[in-house]
């Protein structure tokens, strides 16, 4: 099992997410995170931003641009 | 000119998931409208998202999804699955904004690693613990619309290949794998970007956080 430094393990956090860690590192981000208090409330809020990243306000194309993709479509078809 | 009834298939979209990619490219060579206007509904709003990570106005941005779906109608006949219809169509988007992008003069250093580098680096050696507080839950509307807001003026800060990663992974969802193919670049330069990308989002949350906290 590989020991990570808590800067260490702020920097894997990602590749730990994507699992993209070999077997050493991922048990020992696991074991970090199982142990240091500090880390486990940064990871918790790494994870608390990337939902907050998911959840956009909203957004769409103005009305005259989706009608107008519309009619091209609609053109395309007559070709 | 009439549209093709509404449908099983078009019953499917409207629940919010759009059907295989065969079934949706059959529909749009067939010319059925419902189905366009459902990939429309569903995607345009990402794209407008994605775009303005490479041009500087939101008119520009929506000129480059329209752009985007007039070459999508132009080019559904020569489509072949060999990418899924998803990532052919954010391959345009990019391709068409980098064009873009360049005309305003706003060239992307996508070649050039190390200024991504320089641009975070004031985030290395953040004392980070210090920072690692318990956040409150936003459970109120207005602390999440505030949140939201924050995130989205955030992101207009980063360099701009975090800023289209993270916009891809994280806002709009995408896999690495779409990612990487998107934007053709490997995993390990895909996930480097995220991270920091990542990192200093966290950061303005925690600060944002810290400045909203009650005086105990
Ligand atoms: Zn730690």
């Amino acid at each position: 099992m590989k020991r990570f430094t808590c800067d260490e393990l702020a920097e894997h956090l990602t590749a730990y997410l994507e699992d993209a860690l070999d077997r050493p590192a991922r048990d020992g981000v696991r074991a970090h995170l199982a142990c240091c208090e500090g880390c486990e409330r940064y990871f918790e809020q790494f994870r608390v931003t990337i939902g907050a990243l998911g959840d956009p306000p909203p957004e769409k194309l103005p009305a005259d641009v989706r009608a107008r993709l519309l009619s091209a479509f609609r053109e395309r078809r007559r070709l | 000119m009439s549209v093709r009834p509404e449908g099983a298939i078009v019953g499917s979209v409207a629940g919010g998931e759009l059907p295989p990619d065969d079934v949706v490219v059959t529909a749009l060579r067939a010319g059925d409208e419902a189905m366009f206007a459902a990939l429309l509904d569903t995607w345009s709003g990402g794209m407008l998202r994605v775009a303005r990570s490479y041009v500087s106005t939101d008119h520009s941005a929506e000129e480059v999804v329209q752009d985007t779906w007039l070459a999508v109608i132009g080019g559904i006949d020569a489509f072949e699955s060999r990418s899924s219809v998803k990532t052919w169509i954010y391959r345009i988007l990019v391709n068409t904004a980098k064009k873009r992008g360049v005309r305003e003069s706003r060239t992307l250093p996508w070649s050039s690693f190390e200024q991504d580098r320089a641009a975070g680096r004031d985030l290395d050696g953040v004392p980070w613990k210090a920072f690692a507080e318990a956040w409150p839950t936003p459970e109120s509307e207005a602390l999440a619309s505030e949140v939201r807001g924050l995130i989205a003026e955030g992101l207009a800060r980063l360099p701009p290949r975090q800023r289209t990663v993270i916009t891809l992974r994280d806002v709009e969802g995408c896999t690495s794998e779409e990612v990487c193919e998107i934007l053709e670049i490997s995993a390990a330069n895909q996930r480097v970007l995220l991270h920091r990308a990542r990192t200093a989002v966290r950061g303005w949350l925690a600060d944002y956080f810290e400045s909203v906290k009650q005086p105990e």
